[in-house]
């Protein structure tokens, strides 16, 4: 049973992510996004990762994928890209380089490197559930670095306001310039 | 009580250290003749001085005569110290009185001689500044003090040579004799630092306890090292080009710099570190031979010179070669006796042809001389003294130390050395004897042009009234000429005017040198209650093994030889010059000779063979040098470092496409390099 | 159905090859958001891995750490895109990763 399902959702996400990447339109591409994302979520099931499972669908596919197609829907780069490759060594460096990336990891993998030992952190799958001994093992154990990333995550507000406004410092207009300068003798 | 008195012997350079100073300092202010009074009195009380240094080196016993007295530490180096420190022996006593005797007389003379003259209280700066370092040299106890006054004399003759030096032969000399020397100090440094390499120290004192644990290879390169100072310094064949061309200084101080102190500090070193030359057998012969040669050559080119201080230094050269030739055997003492007395002698002789320059108004040349001893008789009368002692005339002093010389040579079983010092002691006494003749006997010369024969035969004597005195170069002064005259100018009349005797600050010191060149020989005298020199002397020489008489009759026939030969000089010399020349423009002795008189005339074209090599192929290859090799090579090598560098950025540069998706690739394969790596060491 | 059981090598594999897709199609592919959304494949790649171990392990960090990873992605996505808009903002519609050179040598 266990085969079957992995099987599925792996087909499935795997074929998304074939999409992702060879879809010249990029809300195609997002779509194929959120179907990667569901298709692990549901593999995070099968692997007794319930609440991983959870937040995988909900922040990622509920909200980081929305907020790319805002993006896209924003700058209008919704357009399709051409496929001809401006960069001749790009794509056949690309293609060398992930063949050997794959193998390499496939090497690695390969031995097995599960020792079987006891688990040192709590175990996976205690009485009490999933959610418990998540929450048991970011409460205590990794306190220090749930902290750290919630202060990260205000950076990453204030970074993200900050970034994204029109700004009115002399540089940034004199760059803004350059910038309009730039697609006026790009379109004309 | 002598002891203290001992320490005290670094006052011997003090006083004319002072005197340097002050001269340079007012000079000006306390002018012309003060200045020259100041500088002989102080010259005089360091003689005075001196000879206390002397009565209290007597008074003690024979081997504890040395006394050294440091004033501090000059420099300390790990195992190396070397003391600012005097040493007070018998050698270095005898060096300070001759420098304090002989150049308190030459101060003296030069306050006649260089009166009027513009720098006037510098030049007697320079001449006790030149004291001090001479003094220094001869009283230091280490070879680096000493060193340091070889520099200072190096300098002060430097100075001196240059002092006139808006003429430009003087100023080119001056420069000739630095540089000169300083390629013979090459050689003393580089033995200063072998020296310090193998007995850790530059005391003398250590010398003396270390040298004989020498192994023979470093005691003959050291020597020889040293030689090599002295050759430059002691004008030795091969370095010796610049003192004829440093006769273009002041005659005082070609008589003290180039006759009696400065030119004797090699036989000075030699003889200070004998220890070393003696633990090395071979670099005495070395000594030797260059001693000898250098007579005998030296000797030949003052045949034929027509300058009258150009005889003088070649006379020089020639004896400085006898006093090597005299170490070189072992004859230490006898080489410092020789010191002594041609010191006198020679003094003497540069004295006498200062007054006649000066009295002829800087007339040189003696063809254009003669029977000057009617206008100039005392100093005819020193001059014909000296000669008379350098030729070797006994019981004048020349005779006692020139005859020791050659005759240790022969005890020595040196008989080449002996026969070559034997050819130059009749050189000398034939150079010597022309000379004289030619300047203070003979016919007047320096009238005139009348033909002598239409003079005689009309019966007027020689000093018919000069016609109308042609307009030439001697009444405007020009000041960058040089009366120096070189082989093979032709004569050219003096100013006109009679030629006069000196003041008498200048007479004396000629007649007390020419007395001292008669007595002189009493210091050592050959028999053996008499050698008080060479007793005195013994304690440094401690190590030598003299070459002594082997019978008393050898020695006396040896003696006998050595008189017949100069007075077979003398005589040729009589025959040929009694009556002066004829002709100036025709010198007998340098016709007879034809080209062998043009040969020793030009010094054998030394000079002008190292003015071709430097100035051809030196020149040329420092020419190529600087165009070629620092232009093309080595700027060429710097430059093209940073042009490589620049082009190689420019390549560089190029990675820098600032396109993000490059810059991914390259980040993508670093990580599966990586990877790859783990893998294979991870045992893939 | 075949009784095969699904050890943690087969996720690991899955994984692995999620990863080289994500990584060159970041690669090849010139459109920023899409270059953006590889960069989230490859990260999903390392969340998976990281299960499969945990599972495999019986241990639950790696659950609590690819949680940590969860967030980081969520900041940069963020942040990221905050700076994509910032930049081609004003351009032309269809600019791509090419066009921001600036930093060119």
């Amino acid at each position: 049973m266990e085969l079957f399902l992995f099987l599925l959702f792996a087909g499935i996400a795997l074929i998304g992510a074939l999409g992702v990447v060879l879809s010249p339109n990029p809300v195609h591409s997002a779509l194929s996004l959120v179907t990667v994302l569901i298709a692990i979520a549901a593999l995070f099931v099968v692997q007794d990762a319930q609440l991983l499972a959870a937040v995988q669908v909900i922040v990622y596919a509920g909200a980081i994928v929305v907020l790319f197609l805002f993006v896209i829907m924003l700058l209008g780069v919704d357009r399709s890209e051409s496929t001809a490759e401006t960069l001749r060594i790009q794509r056949p460096a690309a293609l060398v380089l992930g063949f050997g990336l794959l193998v390499t990891l496939l090497l690695l993998i390969s031995p097995g490197w599960a020792t079987g030992e006891q688990s040192l952190r709590g175990v996976a799958n205690p009485a009490g559930g999933n959610v418990k001994a998540v929450a048991e093992s970011l409460f205590t154990t990794f306190l220090w670095p749930f902290e750290l990333t919630a202060v990260l995550l205000v950076i990453a507000v204030i970074g993200g306001v900050v970034l994204a406004r029109r700004s009115h410092l002399a540089a940034d207009e004199e760059l803004q310039q350059l910038e309009e300068q730039d697609s006026e003798t790009e379109t004309s | 009580m002598a002891r203290d008195l001992l320490d005290l012997v670094w006052l011997v350079p003090l006083l004319p250290l002072t005197g340097a100073v002050v001269l340079l300092l007012a000079g000006r202010r306390i002018g012309d003749p003060k200045a020259g009074w100041l500088a002989t009195t102080l010259m005089a009380l360091a003689f005075v001085w001196s000879v206390v240094m002397l009565i209290a080196l007597l008074s003690l016993p024979g081997d504890e005569r040395s006394q050294v007295s440091n004033i501090f530490t000059w420099l300390q180096a790990g195992t190396l110290k070397v003391n600012i420190g005097f040493l007070a022996d018998p050698l270095s006593v005898t060096w300070i009185l001759l420098v304090t005797g002989v150049g308190s007389l030459i101060h003296l003379y030069a306050i006649g001689y260089m009166r009027g003259d513009e720098r006037y209280s510098r030049f007697f700066a320079y001449f006790n500044l030149f004291a001090t370092a001479m003094l220094v040299l001869v009283l230091a106890s280490s070879f680096l003090l000493t060193f340091l006054g070889w520099e200072g004399v190096g300098l002060c003759s430097y100075l001196l040579v240059g002092f006139w030096y808006e003429r430009k032969r003087a100023s080119s000399a001056s420069l000739k004799a630095f540089v000169t020397n300083r390629v013979g100090d090459l050689g003393f440094m580089i033995a200063m630092l072998f020296i310090v390499f193998s007995m850790q120290s530059l005391d003398y004192s250590v010398m003396g306890q270390k040298a004989g644990g020498l192994t023979q290879t470093t005691a003959t390169a050291i020597a020889l090292l040293l030689f090599v100072g002295c050759i430059g310094k002691s004008a030795q064949i091969g370095l010796h080009i610049w003192l004829p061309d440093a006769m273009e200084g002041p005659t005082p101080v070609s008589a003290l710099i180039h006759a009696a102190t400065m030119v004797t500090a090699g036989v000075f070193l030699v003889c200070r570190a004998n220890p070393i030359f003696e633990r090395s057998g071979t670099a005495l012969d070395v000594v030797a031979i260059v001693g000898a040669l250098t007579a005998l050559i030296a000797g030949t080119v003052a045949l034929v010179q027509p300058d009258i201080k150009r005889v003088l230094a070649y006379s020089t050269i020639s004896q400085l070669g006898y006093m090597f030739l005299a170490v070189g055997v072992r004859a230490y003492s006898i080489a410092v006796f020789f010191v002594l007395v041609h010191a006198f002698y020679k003094a003497t002789l540069f004295l006498g042809a200062g007054t006649v320059i000066h009295g002829t108004h800087d007339n040189q040349d003696i063809r254009t001389m003669g029977g000057l001893r009617r206008f100039m008789p005392a100093t005819a009368l020193g001059f014909t003294i000296a000669t008379l002692a350098i030729a070797g005339v006994p019981p004048l002093a020349g005779f006692w130390a020139k005859d020791d010389a050659i005759s240790s040579a022969f005890f020595g079983h040196d008989y080449v050395i002996y026969a070559v010092g034997l050819a130059a002691a009749l050189l000398t006494a034939l150079y010597m004897t022309r000379e004289v003749l030619l300047v203070f006997y003979g016919n007047e010369r320096f009238h005139a042009p009348v033909d002598v024969a239409v003079a005689e035969a009309a019966g007027t004597d020689d000093a018919a009234p000069d016609p109308e005195p042609a307009p030439d170069a001697h009444h405007e002064p020009d000041l960058t000429a040089s009366p120096t005259v070189d082989y093979g100018t032709p004569p050219v009349l003096p100013a006109p005017g009679d030629p006069h005797e000196g003041s008498g600050v200048m007479v004396l010191p000629v007649l007390a040198l020419a007395f001292l060149a008669i007595v002189g020989g009493l210091l050592d005298l050959p028999f053996t209650k008499l050698e008080f020199l060479n007793h005195f002397l013994e304690p440094v020489f401690e190590v030598v093994a003299p070459p002594e008489p082997t019978s008393f009759w050898s020695a006396f026939g040896l003696d006998v030889i050595a008189v017949a030969v100069a007075m077979i000089g003398i005589f040729i010399s009589w025959r040929i010059y009694h009556g002066g020349l004829e002709d100036p423009a025709v010198d007998p002795l340098d016709h007879r000779l034809g080209p062998f008189g043009r040969l020793f005339g030009h010094a054998y074209y030394y000079d002008e063979g190292i003015a071709a090599a430097v100035g051809g192929p030196i020149r040329r290859s420092a020419q190529w040098l600087a165009d070629v090799f620092d232009q093309k090579i080595i700027d060429g090598a710097v430059n093209g470092i940073a042009k490589g560098f620049g082009a190689a950025g420019t390549q560089v540069r190029k990675l820098q496409t600032g396109l993000v998706r490059q810059y991914a690739l390259g980040i993508a394969v670093g990580t599966v390099a990586l990877l790859v790596w783990a893998a294979i060491r991870a045992g893939m | 159905m075949i009784a095969v059981q699904v050890t943690s090598g087969y996720y690991l594999t899955f994984a692995a090859i999620l990863f080289t897709i994500g990584a060159v199609g970041l690669l090849v592919r010139r459109n920023v958001l899409v270059m953006f959304m590889c960069v989230e494949l490859m990260l999903n790649a390392v969340n998976v891995t990281f299960v499969a171990f945990s599972k495999a392990l019986d241990d639950i960090s790696g659950q609590a750490i690819v949680f940590f990873v969860l967030v980081v992605a969520a900041a940069e996505v963020a942040v990221g895109l905050a700076i994509i808009v910032a930049i081609f903002r004003r351009r032309r519609s269809g600019a791509t990763a090419d066009d921001i050179d600036l930093l060119q040598g």
